[in-house]
């Protein structure tokens, strides 16, 4: 008989763990998925592209209720869980009802930071995390009124180009030197600025916001400059917290997030937590690949495999305000490490590469992020880069291809050395020499 | 690439170059360009070109040509002036410096680039008019010591024999001539020559050049040592009964003497070995070919000529030739091969300081008989200061104006800098030429007059073999460019001398020119053109290649001199000259332990301010250079590649190693060709030195005592520019054109970050920035687009990886970058392999080393012709053939 597991949370992750079990263990448990929004999962990426209105909000469904059905997996979503008993084994829904489980996974994500200043309950202040909030933007959002988001991270800037496409003047506040601090070093983030720029926001960094002002309705942004930004909503977007409110209230541990170890389980049996709303090595990653990655690991122990998460490096591959950025690992780079970087202003291209110990540590891509995964790879694996070092930065197909001409050139060099007729190269089984790469 | 395609109407000229002459056909586009072909019908090439003179086309733009008078203003930056204020002003002052000074206070500095008719006035004018006999020329430092040599012999400067002798002979000797490189037409005619009829081919040079790629016997002589092998030979036909006694009889004196001094310096094969420094076997396996072969040429130039012995090697020459009675008869005689296209010329007028004017001399018949022609009021009656004594007596201060026209003596005489800084006393300073950014006029000229150039100048030149041809304009004069012959009368008229002066054109000196070659000449003076005298303007228009002489009374014919006697001395009698015995001015020492060769590379001519515009031209050698032997460079610790400090007494330059087996052990070479306005510490003039030879004034510059350390340059790098840019200080460069823009290969100590902001510094407001930076590795490269053309491309690494060009080169020649390229740009390379030709080996087709290299190890290509049907390489001048022949030895010794 199969074992009751449910996921608490109907995101990403829970649509991602649901996937991975359906092709590890299906029909091993009793799949419940409880989701507070009254949805089927969608794709929160694409969200600002709701706003931005390139799409509608059915399009970024994750997967359609048929494929949940065929999964095996019973979908409750529009209700939130009120409680857990860890000791009996049982969630309390809403409305009071009961469930059992034999296995628990929290996948509750996560919601926005507040901003603790005056005048933040004041209408049209908005925040940026679901389709609600999409919806209410859409149709708070007035064609030429003023708009001022606050936060320079993804979603900040999401939101200020959606609501500037949809004709509203947008002016994005953050309090950092730099938009999006945490993904890019300062040149990306310098291109970035101008292509936001370039859609009609303007940018006010290092700016604090001091407060919101305006009698009910929010009427502008002070800046502690003493600089008033008239605003008829404001957006704020300023991070995003955990939601571990259920898992403390259940006694488990939790510092921002649920805590796991590296098999995900929390501090309780048999209960465990992905995706955002969990704390893995005092990391609470706020991207989907990590979620994705969890939900992979976590599904495959959950059908009896011993395999461990480790970590994600801290990837970014994203499309911002039109543009596709991506950093990875150790972008910044510090003291002992090398840096190479390709840029061309007039393609509005960057990529900046990490290099420590002749290994690929980090790496920014603005642009063009068509290497990511390759990039990505290379971080992951560590493989010493010394021998592409020249090449790398010009991506994957130039690196094979050069490795290709420079083996035929050995090999008709090695070929008149040794007295025979030149060689044809080999080049086939490439890919899994791909570039020479010492491992 | 230059496919000669035929195009008419193309006009019949002659190439600006070397001594050989060629015909060439130039069909104007009507653009301000042409199409370059060479000109079957002439008689010096059949058609053939060399690379050089199958990129004349490339050489023709405007960019940086001297457009109209200039003066120095007192802010020292020369300006525009009008011709009648240049004029007056150079008037003015060299009335007021004669008047002050007196007329040795004054001179004229010419070149074997001048047209006949411009050398004819100038020399009129000082020699006849000014009273100074201070004329020198750039062939002092070329041919003085085969005039010298022929003067001593002959009694006059004579080339005896014809092209046509190296057809005929069975034996050609070359002496100190890289005639693969420097007279490339000529030596494909030698070539043809040992094919056809089985021609022996002998090189006598202290280097292995790419002459001796395809003879029979090289002899790797001693710097300095030609005189002793040849007086060997001397001696060795003497004692096998292998000299004509007869002809020795006949038409010599001095023989005995000079037979005396031969054994003297070498009695035998074994002491000609000892002293040459060659093998036994060799010398004894030259001395029986010569023996044995009765149509021997010898054939010599720089080799022979630069040295301050040069004149009695010129004679140990003439020598042999003289006592075996090879000379003036088919397929025999010594023939020296002038450097210049016009030295000849010069000679013929008279436009030496030794000389006064058409073969004669300072005697007082003959300097009342020119007086007279000329009607001149001050005829010099002395012979004036030879070229070396004249920048001395600049830099003494007893001369006091000086006129360069065409030449670029800062960069070019013997202690160079010194010679620049005695530039800068001169009270007045003239130069005229074509382009405006020589180091000569750099060096402070005062007033710099714009002369008419290769293609818009109209006149006559004089080939090695004493063949007159015509260069005629085939585009407009720009700007308010001259003829130099114009100038010179314009001053001349200025000074009062109108009457003497009054030409209407080039025809009308040439007449005069050819009026006094045969004044009261009857058959005393060698050079008679009297046939010429009377040519109509359109008979000069028309005028066919001709050889002199032409006197009046005969009939034109190709005649070759003496196989009979017949010599313009005093009793018509040749002289034996009896040699001094060879030793080198200036010994080795423990601080200067070699011995500084100098000459000229394949594809540049002379200080390249007309080659240098050529980016086929360019790349063949694209940088300043010192060969070594790979021994040498062991001691030195130079690595090929990399940098040296090549120092003498005199100076200091710093050259780009190249590692090379067929460098003489002692020995380095230094290419001539680079200037302050090509290369940065790369002058090899600054490297030679005062010793002349005392018969000729001309200078040593092939053995002066040298040595070499490296320098380390922390990093290296290319700009490619749409215009010329200057490198900071401290940093080595060399510069050269490609398509649409300027290539500048440096080598530095300045960082990379140093070179980044300078490309950004160079880079207009509006243009797109790209780099690519590894800052670990110290590599830095940028680039600059504007609407999205490729304007700017800078690559600086280390050292000891230094950036290639070739790839980045052919896209800033593209220009209009797809997206792919442009984001592979900076990569340096190309991911498909094709853009990487490597050095350009052929440049009349700029095929390069690898695509080469690939069809022999492809097996595509066996030989040489397979090479010229595969890819082009070769088909065209030849000159690189013997370089395709090394590469297929190379290729195949390594198989």
């Amino acid at each position: 008989m199969s074992e009751p597991l449910v996921i608490i949370g109907n995101g990403m992750a829970a649509a991602r763990l649901c996937e991975e079990l359906a092709q590890r263990a299906l029909g091993r448990y009793a799949i419940a998925v409880i989701g507070k929004e009254p949805r089927l999962a969608y794709n929160r990426v694409l969200l600002s592209s709701v706003l931005a209105g390139d799409v509608s909000a059915s399009d970024i469904t994750v997967k359609p209720a048929g494929w949940w059905r065929d999964c095996g997996v019973t979908l409750c979503y529009g209700k939130s869980v009120t409680a857990v008993d860890v000791a009996k084994r049982t969630i309390t829904l809403e409305d009071n009802k009961t469930l059992p489980f034999a296995k628990l996974v929290f996948a509750t994500g996560s919601r926005p930071a507040r901003l603790p200043i005056a005048g933040a309950d004041l209408t049209g202040v908005l925040t940026f995390r679901d389709i609600a909030d999409a919806e209410t933007l859409m149709s708070t959002a007035r064609r030429g009124a003023p708009a001022v988001v606050i936060g320079g991270g993804l979603l900040g800037i999401e939101a200020a180009h959606g609501l500037a496409q949809a004709g509203v003047e947008v002016t994005l506040v953050h309090l950092m030197d730099r938009l999006m601090e945490r993904q890019l070093d300062f040149r990306a983030a310098a291109m970035l600025k101008r292509t936001v720029e370039a859609k009609g926001i303007q940018i006010e960094l290092e700016a604090t916001t001091e407060e919101l002002v305006g009698k009910g309705h929010v009427e502008g942004v002070r800046l502690r400059d003493g600089r008033i930004l008239p605003a008829d909503t404001v957006v704020i977007a300023v991070g995003i917290t955990p939601n571990a409110e259920l898992a403390r209230a259940a006694n488990l541990a939790v510092h921002r997030g649920i805590v796991v170890d590296d098999g995900l389980a929390t501090s309780a049996p048999d209960i465990f937590a992905i995706g955002e709303c969990a704390e893995h090595r005092g990391v609470c990653y706020g991207l989907v690949e990590p979620a994705n990655a969890q939900a992979r690991v976590l599904a495959q122990r959950l059908a009896g495999c011993d395999v461990r998460y480790r970590g994600s490096i801290n990837a970014t591959n994203l499309k911002v305000s039109g543009v596709h950025v991506f950093s990875a690992g150790e972008f910044l780079g510090h003291a002992g490490t090398d840096s190479i970087v390709l840029s061309d202003a007039g393609l509005q291209t960057y990529r900046k590469l990490i290099i420590a110990n002749d290994r690929l540590a980090g790496a920014v891509l603005f642009g063009d992020t068509s290497d990511a995964n390759w990039y990505l790879e290379l971080i992951h694996s560590g493989a010493s880069i010394e021998s592409i070092r020249e090449h790398i930065v010009f991506g994957r197909s130039f690196v094979e291809r050069k490795t290709r001409i420079d083996r035929a050139a050995c090999a008709r060099a090695g070929a008149s050395d040794a007295g025979s007729s030149p060689r044809r190269p080999r080049t086939n089984g490439a890919d899994a020499e791909v570039t020479g790469l010492q491992r | 690439m230059n496919a000669p395609l035929s195009q008419s109407p193309a006009i019949r000229t002659t190439c600006p170059y070397c001594g050989v002459g060629c015909g060439v056909l130039a069909a104007p586009d009507g653009r301000g360009g042409a199409t370059i072909t060479g000109d079957p019908k002439h008689p010096a090439n059949f058609g053939r070109l060399c690379s050089k003179g199958s990129a004349l086309a490339e050489t023709l733009g405007l960019d940086n040509r001297v457009l109209y008078p200039m003066m120095r203003g007192a802010d020292g930056t020369l300006a525009r002036a009008s011709w009648e204020a240049a004029l007056d002003r150079v008037t003015g002052d060299l009335r007021r410096i004669v008047d002050r000074d007196g007329p040795a206070a004054v001179a004229f500095y010419l070149s074997g680039q001048l047209l006949t008719e411009d050398y004819y006035v100038a020399n009129k004018l000082m020699k006849g008019f000014i009273g100074s006999s201070n004329v020198d020329t750039n062939s002092r430092l070329c041919m003085a010591s085969s005039v010298a040599g022929h003067r001593r012999a002959f009694g006059a400067d004579i080339v005896p024999g014809t092209y046509r002798d190296l057809d005929e002979a069975d034996l050609i000797v070359l002496v100190g001539s890289n005639t693969a490189w420097c007279h490339p037409v000529l030596y494909q005619r030698m070539i043809t020559a040992r094919r056809k009829r089985g021609t022996k081919l002998v090189v006598i040079d202290p280097r292995r050049t790419a002459t001796a790629d395809e003879i029979d016997l090289f002899l790797p002589i001693a710097p300095g040592m030609d005189t002793a092998l040849f007086c060997g030979l001397l001696a060795h036909l003497a004692d096998s009964r292998a000299l004509d006694y007869a002809y020795i009889d006949r038409y010599t004196r001095g023989f005995v003497e000079a037979l005396a001094r031969a054994r003297e310096i070498a009695a035998d094969v074994a002491a000609t070995a000892r002293t040459t420094g060659l093998k036994q076997s060799d010398v004894a396996e030259f001395f029986d070919l010569f023996r044995t072969t009765r149509r021997t040429v010898t054939c010599f130039s720089q080799g022979v000529n630069q040295s301050a012995q040069g004149t009695d090697k010129v004679s140990a020459i003439i020598n042999v030739h003289l006592a075996t009675g090879r000379i003036g008869r088919a397929g025999m005689g010594p023939f020296s091969l002038t450097g210049q296209p016009n030295a000849m010329g010069g000679r013929e007028v008279g436009g030496l300081a030794n000389q006064l004017a058409a073969h004669m001399g300072f005697t007082p018949a003959e300097r009342d008989r020119v007086r007279r022609f000329w009607g001149a009021p001050r005829i010099a009656t002395t012979e004036g200061l030879k070229a070396v004594d004249m920048f001395e007596a600049i830099e003494r201060g007893t001369i006091k104006a000086l006129w360069v026209m065409g030449t670029n003596p800062a960069v070019s005489m013997p202690r160079a800098g010194a010679v620049r800084a005695a530039l800068r006393k001169l009270d007045l300073f003239v130069v005229s030429d074509n382009v405006c950014d020589t180091d000569t006029i750099e060096a402070g000229a005062h007033v710099v007059f714009p002369a008419a150039a290769w293609g818009e100048k109209d006149g006559t030149v004089t080939n090695s073999e004493r063949r007159i041809s015509r260069q005629r304009a085939f585009l407009p004069l720009p700007g308010e460019v001259r003829p130099d012959w114009w100038i010179v009368s314009e001053v001349a008229r200025r000074l009062g001398f109108g009457i003497a002066f009054d030409y209407r054109s080039s025809a009308d000196i040439f007449r005069e020119h050819a009026r006094l070659s045969a004044f009261e000449n009857d058959g005393r003076r060698g050079f008679d053109i009297g046939a010429l005298a009377t040519l109509s303007n359109d008979g000069y228009a028309a005028l066919d290649p001709i050889m002199w002489p032409a006197p009046a009374a005969k009939p034109p014919s190709e005649r070759r001199h003496f196989a009979s006697g017949v010599f313009f001395t005093a009793d018509q009698r040749a002289c034996f000259i009896a040699p001094e015995p060879p030793a080198l001015r200036g010994a080795t020492s423990t601080i200067y332990p070699l011995r500084l060769n100098t000459g000229r590379v394949r594809d540049q001519w002379h200080t390249m301010t007309r080659t240098g515009k050529s980016p086929r031209l360019a790349v063949h050698c694209a940088e300043p250079f010192v060969e070594i032997h790979p021994a040498d460079a062991k001691v030195a610790g130079l690595t090929d590649g990399g940098f040296a400090a090549v120092a003498t007494h005199y100076g200091s330059a710093i050259l780009k190693v190249v590692i090379a087996p067929g460098q003489r052990r002692g020995s380095i070479f230094v290419p001539i060709h680079w200037s302050d306005a090509t290369a940065r510490f790369a002058r090899v003039g600054e490297l030679t030195g005062a010793p002349y030879d005392p018969v000729s004034g001309q200078p040593e510059s092939k053995a002066t005592p040298a040595r070499v350390e490296p320098i380390a340059f922390a990093y290296r790098g290319f700009a490619l520019t749409r215009d010329a840019i200057r490198p900071p200080p401290q940093s080595w460069f060399a510069r050269l054109p490609i398509a649409d823009g300027v290539a500048l290969l440096f080598a530095t100590n300045e960082t990379p970050a140093t070179w980044h902001s300078l490309a950004r510094s160079l880079v207009p407001q509006d243009a797109e920035l790209a780099e690519y930076v590894d800052e670990g590795r110290g590599v830095a490269r940028i680039a600059a687009f504007r609407a999205g053309r490729l304007e700017t491309c800078i690559f600086v690494g280390p050292a000891h990886r230094p950036p290639q060009w070739d790839v980045p080169r052919a896209l800033f020649e593209v220009g209009v970058l797809g997206d792919r390229e442009r984001r592979i740009l900076l990569s340096g390379s190309s991911d498909d392999g094709t853009a990487e030709t490597g050095p350009i080996i052929c440049a009349c087709f700029s095929v390069g080393l690898a695509e080469i290299r690939d069809a022999i190890c492809s097996g595509r290509a066996m030989n040489v012709s397979d090479i010229g049907r595969l890819l082009r390489a070769g088909t065209n001048c030849g000159s690189c053939i013997p370089e395709l022949r090394g590469i297929l030895g190379r290729v195949a010794q390594t198989a």
